[in-house]
Parts: structure tokens; C-alpha cells; sequence
């Protein structure tokens, strides 16, 4: 077991080495540079930056390396824990990167727990209650749920919320408490506003894993254990429940793996939409202005995420299973 | 393939008796068939893509024309006036307190609706020349079924132009990726090997990207002045590339159950030759597989495309997709007092769901024996 996990991390970080020259690569590949976008803007702004000072920036920021010299200067600083000084704003990267970052995996755990304990007993019920009008009202919901992608989503609840309700959403927390110390009060004010995103982001991953869920119990059901328990008299319950749930619920812990880093991007464009301060825009924000070193470090601590996820994802599966053997 | 055809669940006894006897396909038919929701989304995509084809003949103006007159728009009414079909020229005037343009239908100005009128120039299937529109209205004034956004684009001519570019965007981009994922799968899971274990790395290295970001930074590494040619093309080959690993692996874990079965083996015995092995075995077996796993891919594609372009980083205008429409739709604003904005979701909506609902039937009866 140690062994395997052993393997498997050393694994992880040759490809994160592969995934951080590669996107590193991606990345800097737009023509022009930090600098162009900046002295753009300084000039829009009606300054003009003398041939000197733009000289001196483009020593200090590097522009002119190769992408090799580049790269690895990125990646020694990484290494020594420093993440690199944003171009855009002059913040420590990682600093930045932290603070969105844990707003991201915050929004994602809950849409996670939300999406696990909407579409498991769903799943259940529609399964075991097979053409019915209820299975026939969740199919039908969870097809919405897969065809309506978040966004849109998030952009009609706004428009309620904002039209029927007079709510004001987007944002993470009201104007009025935005430079405040944490309190209960600003608390539930951010439990306010981030419901709608938390089930914007779990809408479509429940639609998907409820219909996993029905599709791999309707499977189990037919086997023969299920007739043996039942023939033995037991409980209704404890036949769906302890033999076949627990049989029918491989795929799901399968794709934790994938959802979690999966919410956490996704929310991207919800995010965009409610004006959260997450990584998704983030990292759009950064390969706008091509701060390389933003959306690089952005992209090698998603991958990473995926990565820890994956190998968390079986060996939970290893434990729910004992069957399965890892090697 | 024998079945014994009393022991198939759900099956009436009508339809039992010649399951053995009818061709594998009509089975697969018929089963298609039993599930009204599926067959349902296929007319629906049918139609829309016939739609799509006399996109330039139904709409009645150029998507970018640009009309002041008729900024922010409501949808035009219809009525017979004088046993003619007529909309109405519209009165514009400036609230000034809201800083909204009001428009009033001006009754006594019907004008009749012309039909087969010559309008702008357009390629009809991208090869014959023509000028034909079906309806219009007579110069000066506009006709706008679906009302028109805050420059007096037509809504109803932008959301036919932009089909061009939604429906065929999403498809091409998994055709290409089902004929890469088919190629690397098959080559992987037949060969297996050194070759197979460099395609898993492979694999595994492209699939350790978290797709989403990578598609971003991808997309923003675009030309930005290209032509909308050639971005639309770029933009599949990034829908190709990311969407292919998952297909590999699936069509390997077919391919390589397919290998061991009995029939491949004869077929190796009798000297079939590694092309003629793949072709007559492997890939006929995978294909209804490989058709599930790209029809479902499908709507993933176009909600890319839409998602990309939502940001600014798809398709630009002022070339026009649904997903640039949707972009114009995402202020508040915009769609409480201009409702007719939310249309290009509903579109994409409808048509996401059909590719959905149309993948379900295909799997379900790519197996009609279950």
C-alpha cells in the first residue's frame, strides 16, 4: 500500500514537471508581453514612459529571455517557494493564489457534499421506483440539468433574484461589510450571497452523478445476490441499501477524482457571471494580460489538484471496495 | 447470435418472435424507436440543421447590418391589414428620464410583407450565388420577428447566421476527435506493447491538464486578428485535441476484449492480416460504441464553443455565434427590459438537450439484446 503510494507520487511529479513545461509553453505563446499590455495602459492613461524606463522594465521583468531561460527561472523560484511578483499588480503570486484558491475549494466542498447528498438518495429512489411519475419528473430534470450549462444558469438566478426578490447577489459579500473584520453577521451575509453560486455549481454535477447513480443500481438490482437477500426475507431497506448501493456506487467514488478540480474550474464562468472571487477568473484575468508566471503557477497547482485527487479517489475506492487490490 | 428470446425483459410477446431472425441494425431500430424522448431530440436536431442549411435565405437582413432606428427593438407584430400579412414602422422616441429608446407602433404606417425579395448577397451552401431572401420589408424600414439588440442588429437574422457557426463548430470538433481517439485507441489496444505504453503516457500526460484552463490558455494563444475561417478551424482542433484521450481509452479497453475473443483468433489462424483483423473485427465492433461516446460528446463540444466565446476568447465578432449572442444577453439589464436577448439560450438550450436526449436512445439500442 505505502509502495503504491509511494509510486504513485513520484509518478505525480514528473508529470507535473511535463504539465508545467508544456503549459508554460501555452502560456507565453500570445505575441506581445506583460510589458506591452502595461505601457499600454500607462500610455491610455496619458502618461508616456521614457525609452529608459521601458529599457529598465524590460531588464527587470525579463521580457527578452528565451523561453528556456525563462522557464527555469520560474520554475528555481518556484522551488523556493516563491512564486514570482505579479506583473499586474506587484502582489506576491502566492499570496494571491491562496486567497482565491481557498475561496475556490471552499465553493467546490460544499457543491461537492451538496451533489453527493442530492444524488445518491435521488439515484436511489428513481431506481428503485423505475417508471413512475417521479422517475419520469427526475430524468427529466437531470436531462435540464445536463443540457443548461452553470452560466446560464447563474444568469437566470440573478435575474430572479434580483427582479422578484430585490436580493443582491454576485459578489462575495454586501458593500457594507466588505472592509469589515469577520463577524457572525458578515458570516451569514456571505452565506447569503454564496448559496446561489454553491447551487449553480452543484445543479449539473447532481443531474450527472443521479443519473449514474439510477443507471449502475438498476444493474445491480438484477443480479442474483439481490434475489438471494431478498429471498432470505431481509428488509427491503437493507437490500437496497447495504448490498446493492454499496455495489452500485463504484462510478461515483470514481469521479471524485475528477469533481472536485473539475468545480473548482468549472466555476470559471459562474463565477465570471456572479463576480466571485475565485481562481477561475483569475487565471483568465492573467492570461489576458499574459502574466505568464500567474496563470503558469495557476495551472501547475490545478493540475496538481487533479492529480491528488485521482489517487485520493482510488484509494478511497480501494477502502469502500476490498476487492480491489492496488498494485 | 443466439438468444433465447423468452428470458428479454420488457420485451412484448409480439415483438419476441423474430428477434433472432431480423438483421442485428433493424433490431437496433426498433429499439431507437420505443423511446419517444430520443427520437423526439433527432427531428428537432433535423430540423434545425435543415434551418441551418437556408440560414442566409430565411434571414431577412445581414447579421451585422447595423440600424439605429431600431436600437433595442421589440419584436415586430403581424397582423392582415388589407388582406396583406404587415408588420408596423415604429415611432422612436428617447425616454429621457430612463435613458431608454420607447418605441410605439404606428398603425396608420402598415407595411406588407414582400416575399422572395432580393436582399444582401450570400453563397447558398457556400457555392451558389444569390441574393434571394424569403420575406422583407421595403427599404428603410426593418422588419425584426425577434426584435434587434442595442445597435438594431436583427435578433432573428444573427441567431440563423450564428447557427452556421454553433451547430457545425461542436461537430466537427468531436468527428475530429473521434477519428484521432479511434485511430490511437484501436492502434493501442491491438498492438499493445511498447506502442500502447507510450500511447498511455501520452494519455496520461494530456490528461493531467485540467481541461478547462487549458482550453483557456489555448484559446487566448489564438490569433486574434485571424479570419473567422481560420479561428473557427483552430478552435476545433483545440476541441479535438483535449476531447480525444477519453475516447482512446475506451475504444482500447473495447479493442483489446475484442482481441482475445475466439473469432480474432480464427481469423489470425486463418493468416488475416493486421489491417484486415482491425477493419473486419475490431472497429466494427467498437463503431456502435465509438457513435454513443461521440453523439454524447457532441453538446460538450458546443457548450464549449459557447462558453469560450462568452468570454472572448471563442469566436469574436463581428463574426457571429450563439455563443457572441449570448455574450450581448449577460447584463441584467439587457434581459429584464429586453427579454428577447435570453433567445440564443433558449436555442442552445433546445439544442444541447435534443444531442443529449438523442445519444441516450443511440446507447440504449447500440445493445438491443439487454
Amino acid at each position: 500500500m505505502l509502495n503504491y503510494i509511494a509510486r504513485r507520487l513520484i509518478n505525480m511529479i514528473v508529470l507535473l514537471v511535463a504539465v508545467s513545461f508544456i503549459g508554460f509553453f501555452i502560456i507565453q505563446l500570445p505575441p506581445g508581453t506583460i510589458l506591452d499590455v502595461q505601457l499600454q495602459k500607462l500610455r491610455q492613461m496619458g502618461g508616456d514612459v521614457p525609452r529608459d524606463q521601458v529599457k529598465a522594465l524590460e531588464l527587470r521583468y525579463g521580457v527578452n529571455d528565451p523561453f528556456i531561460v525563462k522557464y527555469l527561472k520560474w520554475v528555481q523560484r518556484s522551488a523556493e517557494g516563491d512564486f514570482g511578483t505579479s506583473y499586474l499588480t506587484d502582489q506576491s503570486v502566492g499570496e494571491r493564489i491562496w486567497g482565491r484558491l481557498s475561496v475556490s475549494l471552499g465553493l467546490s466542498l460544499f457543491a461537492l457534499i451538496f451533489t453527493w447528498l442530492v444524488s445518491i438518495p435521488i439515484g436511489v429512489y428513481s431506481a428503485t421506483h423505475r417508471y413512475t411519475t417521479p422517475d419520469y419528473i427526475v430524468t427529466f430534470i437531470q436531462f435540464i440539468g445536463l443540457a443548461v450549462p452553470g452560466f446560464l444558469l447563474a444568469l437566470i438566478i440573478l435575474i430572479f433574484a434580483t427582479r422578484y426578490f430585490n436580493q443582491q447577489v454576485g459578489g462575495i459579500n454586501s458593500s457594507e461589510f466588505m472592509d469589515q473584520p469577520m463577524s457572525l453577521a458578515k458570516f451569514m451575509d456571505m452565506v447569503n450571497h454564496l448559496w446561489i453560486a454553491v447551487l449553480v455549481l452543484a445543479f449539473g454535477a447532481t443531474a450527472g452523478l443521479t443519473r449514474i447513480m439510477r443507471a449502475n443500481l438498476l444493474d445491480v438490482l438484477n443480479m442474483q445476490y439481490i434475489q438471494t437477500a431478498r429471498a432470505k426475507g431481509l428488509d427491503e431497506a437493507v437490500v437496497i441499501w447495504k448490498h446493492a448501493v454499496r455495489n452500485a456506487i463504484h462510478p461515483l467514488v470514481m469521479s471524485l477524482g475528477t469533481l472536485l478540480p473539475a468545480l473548482v474550474v468549472g466555476e470559471t464562468l459562474v463565477a465570471q457571471v456572479l463576480s466571485l472571487p475565485t481562481i477561475g477568473p483569475m487565471y483568465l484575468d492573467a492570461l489576458r494580460a499574459e502574466d505568464m508566471y500567474l496563470a503558469g503557477t495557476i495551472l501547475v497547482m490545478l493540475s496538481a489538484l487533479l492529480l491528488i485527487g485521482n489517487l485520493l479517489a482510488d484509494l478511497l475506492l480501494a477502502w469502500v471496495d476490498p476487492r480491489i487490490r492496488l498494485e | 447470435m443466439a438468444v433465447d428470446a423468452t428470458q428479454l425483459p420488457h420485451t412484448t410477446a409480439t415483438q419476441v418472435e423474430d428477434v433472432g431472425q431480423i438483421p442485428q441494425w433493424q433490431l437496433m431500430v426498433r429499439r431507437f424507436r420505443k423511446s419517444k424522448l430520443s427520437v423526439g431530440g433527432m427531428y428537432v436536431l433535423i430540423v434545425m440543421y435543415a434551418i441551418m442549411l437556408f440560414s442566409d435565405f430565411l434571414a431577412p437582413y445581414e447579421h451585422n447590418r447595423l440600424d439605429s432606428n431600431y436600437a433595442w427593438g421589440p419584436p415586430s407584430q403581424v397582423q392582415i391589414v388589407d388582406g396583406k400579412l404587415s408588420t408596423f414602422a415604429l415611432k422612436q422616441t428617447l425616454d429621457t428620464e430612463r435613458l431608454q429608446w420607447l418605441y410605439v407602433v404606428d398603425e396608420s404606417n402598415p407595411l406588407p410583407i414582400q416575399f422572395f425579395v432580393q436582399g444582401y448577397e450570400y453563397r447558398f451552401l457556400a457555392i451558389f450565388p444569390s441574393k434571394l431572401h424569403l420575406f422583407g420589408v421595403k427599404d428603410g424600414f426593418q422588419i425584426n420577428l425577434l426584435g434587434a439588440d442595442k445597435d438594431g442588429k436583427d435578433v432573428l437574422s444573427r441567431l440563423l447566421k450564428g447557427s452556421q457557426i454553433s451547430l457545425t463548430l461542436g461537430f466537427v470538433g468531436v468527428v475530429i476527435s473521434v477519428i484521432i481517439g479511434s485511430i490511437v485507441g484501436t492502434a493501442s489496444g491491438y498492438f499493445g506493447g511498447a506502442i500502447d505504453n507510450m500511447i498511455q503516457r501520452v494519455i496520461e500526460l494530456l490528461r493531467s491538464f485540467p481541461d478547462i484552463p487549458l482550453f483557456l490558455s489555448l484559446a487566448a494563444a489564438l490569433p486574434q486578428n485571424a479570419p473567422v475561417e481560420v479561428r473557427f478551424f483552430l478552435i476545433t482542433i483545440i476541441i479535438a485535441v483535449i476531447g480525444w484521450t477519453g475516447l482512446a481509452r475506451e475504444v482500447r479497453g473495447k479493442v483489446m476484449s475484442y482481441r482475445n475473443a475466439d473469432y480474432t483468433a480464427a481469423s489470425v489462424a486463418a493468416g488475416g492480416s493486421h489491417w484486415h483483423i482491425i477493419t473486419r473485427h475490431l472497429i466494427p465492433n467498437s463503431l456502435s460504441h465509438i457513435i454513443v461516446v461521440g453523439t454524447l460528446a457532441i453538446p460538450a463540444a458546443i457548450g464549449s464553443e459557447t462558453a469560450l466565446s462568452f468570454l472572448g476568447l471563442g469566436i469574436l465578432p463581428p463574426a457571429v455565434s450563439w455563443g457572441v449572442m449570448v455574450r450581448d444577453a449577460q447584463t441584467i439589464e439587457a434581459i429584464t427590459t429586453y427579454p428577447w436577448m435570453l433567445l440564443p439560450v433558449l436555442v442552445l438550450i433546445i439544442t444541447v438537450l435534443s444531442f443529449y436526449l438523442l445519444g441516450d436512445g443511440i446507447r440504449d439500442a447500440v445493445d438491443p439484446y439487454a
